[in-house]
């Protein structure tokens, strides 16, 4: 056994109504052994399905699964710490912010924390009202941020929508950095959502646990043999190759192994185990994602 | 019963029908009447207590929106620019540069036995210093052994040094964060800007505990503060007033000696609206005369001098993003409306215009489901409100407590760097409310700045900057209206105007014993009217007698 590496944690932001309860709870039900750790903030009664919760004292509830979720209130670094010493360790933390809050922020603050590692800003929005909210006299700045500020847009309530193609287009000007997945009852793959492939669940094999008719593809790719590793992540990152995700791992050049990983537009590159094994699993959209065309340019590299 | 009656050198009574009276009476705590010898010897037997022959005698002074944290931060070390007395009655000489902000901690550094416990300072105000930032290395020079964090006076940066730094894990190059600085070897220099860049030093410098969260020792030093100031009544304006903390305050507010009376108010958070109704109204059942409780607290947005109030276009002076809100409308609506059918009030923070035109919005909504007299519901701080705005709370029922005490301190800054020259000039806009007839309160907002209502009248019938500029001429008020302000006006706001807040037959006893007359030294002056002590619930206090 390794050392346990810094606690990823994703951001899950969106204003009141998009679907980040419903977000959680899809998570927790698809969590297949990963032992998640829920953070909110909004509400005292915590908005988890009461068919997940085994058990619950002052600070924690236990749900199923070894999962656990808290209320952060006024003091978000107190509580991931609580977190982080709970034995066993979670594997992964979801951050749900309050309705109004700037979900870049707190992935700011989870940045400069020792012993997390930020994981990915994820926000939802709600395609029926996002629009009209982004336009809202006083909302509007506020919602725009949001979007602006994520890694991952989940375009929520699309069976609700009728113009659901038009948001669409229209988010891709609002927030041209973000990566965008429709969703209906927030029904997102937890493999998506949460970058963490390397806890207690097996990384997703190619093609494997997604649902064509949803339009997700998984593809595996093989680092190309003396690629730097921070240039391979570049590419996997750009915007061009519609790659909602992609980690693993890589030998590099001058040695040792390297840990990759994406959502969206952001990348990390950290130093990983010797005996981690060296392959890449690449998360898209099937309409979106040119696989053959993201292989050249991993190859080129 | 016998009664006492107290001859005093003159009392200012707050009662128009008889505004000054030479003697009152007193029985039960309660105020018989404040009239002559002869009219007031017609209750009954009575006892001659001399001792306020020489003094003034005004109504007990009423703190519209402070905070009890204000007891809780002295017992960290006070390095603010301006002199600044404690609750023990000793002044702190402000600093005057950064040598003698070093020095101070690094007294209080030499005095703790643990070499590895953090030290901790409080009401650091940079900007006074010529421009010159303080940075790690500054505090290096207090200790490099132990931690050191001074919070600044707007609470919205904190100075740390290497130590504390080492400690977090960001003592590193690569530190990418727009409120964390970097100096040339690419290190933090030492600053963290923002509660987000804040937060992850706070358990390494001493701050590692919810500030606005009352705690025992804090509450009595802030009854200290107040019979020095002379003020009998104090809104504690956001409390989050969990279970221990109000048994905590029932307690000790319950004391025979306990010198004031606490309106704590509860904050919206953690809760939602609708369980945050049920626990109002819970709490206000639980009230006790020291200790009054069940006014809910909902924050809108955050502070002008911390770029994050919500301004109106065109924004700030400066170019600096619009700001944030802390609580979605739909929620503030939710509240407004379950509020006003329960009967509950609602105090909210509006610092900006914009945050100020959202509670109007949603009172005059949540007021056409729920029509409700004498509501009075009370826009707190609101000092970028412009006339329309005044015009429509008027119309709305709703009270205001401005902050003028804004004028001395960062007046300015204002109209420099934040909303600029014209928006500056009529900032915390008193005579306009008064003129629009909209009930005003004025206040410190403890402890951002210090209580004391007379200083607050002070900067209100003047309009002063700390360099001399007067900030408004249209807006100041006069003497008779501050004062009035400063006791019936803040005790309006709280729904206690009934029952304090002017000498009548009838009310509660409560004075604000004074060396001088603060009608008569002319408002220059008023800031330095010397404070006897409190008469509370009719008990007697006098600052110089306070144990520790």
């Amino acid at each position: 056994m390794t050392a346990a590496g810094p606690l990823p944690v994703t951001v899950v932001g969106g204003y009141l109504g998009a679907g980040k309860t419903t977000l959680v709870n899809s998570l927790l039900r698809q969590a297949n052994g990963r032992r998640l750790a829920i953070m909110v903030n909004e509400f005292g009664a915590l908005p988890i399905d009461a068919s997940l919760v085994e058990a619950a004292d002052e600070r924690i509830v236990s749900l199923v699964g070894g999962c656990v979720c808290c209320s952060y209130g006024e003091d978000l670094v107190s509580s991931l710490a609580m977190l982080e010493a709970l034995a066993p360790r979670p594997d992964h933390v979801l951050l749900e912010a309050s309705g109004v809050a700037f979900p870049g922020a707190i992935a700011g603050t989870v940045g400069l924390l020792q012993g997390f590692a930020l994981d990915g800003a994820v926000v939802l929005a709600d395609a029926e009202t996002v629009r009209g909210r982004a336009h809202d006299r006083y909302l509007g700045s506020t919602v725009r941020r949001q979007l602006d500020q994520a890694d991952l847009i989940l375009l929520n309530k699309c069976d609700l929508a009728g113009d659901a193609d038009e948001v669409e287009a229209w988010l891709g000007e609002a927030a041209p950095d973000a990566r965008l997945l429709r969703t209906t009852r927030a029904e997102a793959p937890i493999d998506i959502v949460l970058g963490a492939w390397t806890g207690r669940a097996a990384p997703p094999a190619a093609g494997g646990p997604f649902d064509h008719t949803q339009g997700y593809a998984a593809a595996a790719l093989d680092p190309p043999e003396g690629a730097e590793p921070e240039a391979l992540a570049r590419i996997l990152a750009d915007a061009a190759h519609g790659l909602l995700r992609a980690k693993g791992f890589m030998r590099r050049p001058g040695g040792g192994m390297a840990a990759i990983q994406t959502v969206g537009s952001r990348w990390t590159v950290t130093d990983a185990p010797a005996d981690a094994p060296a392959g890449l699993i690449c998360i898209g959209l099937e309409a979106r994602t040119d696989f053959a065309a993201l292989r050249r340019a991993v190859l080129d590299c | 019963m016998t009664a006492t009656i107290y001859p005093a050198a003159r009392i200012i009574t707050m009662n128009p029908a008889r505004p000054h009276a030479t003697h009152v009476a007193v029985r039960e705590g309660r105020i018989l009447g404040a009239g002559t010898l002869e009219e007031l010897a017609g209750w009954g037997d009575y006892r001659l207590d001399g001792r306020f022959a020489d003094k003034v005698l005004m109504p007990g002074l009423v703190e519209g929106h402070s905070h009890v944290m204000e007891g809780s931060l002295w017992a960290y070390v006070y390095c603010g620019f301006f002199d600044r007395m404690d609750p023990e009655g000793r002044v702190w000489a402000g600093l005057k540069s950064i040598d003698a902000v070093v020095e101070r901690l690094a007294e209080a550094a030499g005095a703790l036995e643990d070499p590895a416990a953090p030290l901790a300072g409080w009401s650091l105000d940079a900007i006074y210093y010529g421009g010159r930032r303080v940075n790690r290395h500054d505090l290096d020079r207090v200790s490099e052994e132990r931690a050191v964090g001074v919070l600044n006076a707007s609470g919205h940066i904190l100075n740390v040094n290497t130590r504390a730094l080492e400690l977090a894990g960001l003592l590193r190059t690569g530190v990418n964060h727009p409120g964390i600085p970097l100096g040339a070897d690419g290190l933090p220099t030492g600053e963290m800007k923002g509660p987000d860049a804040m937060a992850p030093l706070g358990v390494h410098t001493g701050f590692d505990r919810d500030l606005l969260a009352c705690d025992e020792p804090g509450l009595r030093r802030f009854a200290r503060l107040c019979v020095r100031t002379g003020v009998t009544t104090a809104a504690d304006l956001a409390n989050l007033l969990p279970e221990d903390a109000v048994e905590m305050m029932l307690r000790v507010t319950g004391e025979p000696d306990y010198p004031a009376r606490i309106v704590s108010l509860r904050r919206f958070y953690g809760l939602t609206p609708e369980e945050l109704i049920d626990r109002a109204l819970e709490l206000r059942g639980r009230s006790r005369d020291r200790l009054r409780l069940g006014i809910i607290k909902v924050v809108a947005d955050g502070s002008i001098q911390g770029f994050s109030a919500r301004l109106r276009w065109p924004g700030y002076y400066n170019g600096a993003p619009e700001g944030l809100w802390y609580v979605p409308p739909e929620h503030l609506l939710e509240i407004y409306e379950r509020a006003l059918a329960a009967g509950l009030r609602v105090h909210t923070h509006t610092n900006g215009d914009e945050a100020t035109d959202l509670a109007l919005d949603c009172m005059e909504s949540a007021l056409r489901k729920h029509p409700a007299p004498d509501h009075r519901f009370t826009l707190q701080h609101c000092q970028l409100a412009d006339a329309a705005q005044f015009r429509r709370i008027r119309a709305l029922g709703l009270c205001v407590n401005l902050f003028p005490n804004h004028h001395f301190y960062w007046g300015d800054q204002h109209y420099a760097v934040t909303v600029g020259p014209e928006r500056a000039e009529r900032m915390n806009a008193c005579a306009t409310a008064l003129r629009e007839g909209v009930p005003l309160a004025i206040h410190s907002d403890a402890p951002v700045t210090p209580l004391g209502p007379l200083f607050t009248a002070w900067c209100a019938v003047n309009r002063r900057t700390a360099s001399g500029r007067t900030l408004g001429e249209h807006e100041r008020i006069g003497t008779a209206d501050a004062l009035r302000t400063i006791t019936l006006g803040a005790a309006y706001t709280l729904g206690l105007d009934g029952e304090v807040g002017s000498i009548e037959t009838g009310k509660r006893a409560d004075f604000a014993v004074l060396e001088d007359d603060p009608e008569t030294v002319g408002g220059e002056r008023l800031k330095d009217v010397r404070v006897w002590g409190t008469v509370q619930g009719g008990r007697i206090f006098r600052a110089a007698d306070l144990g520790t």
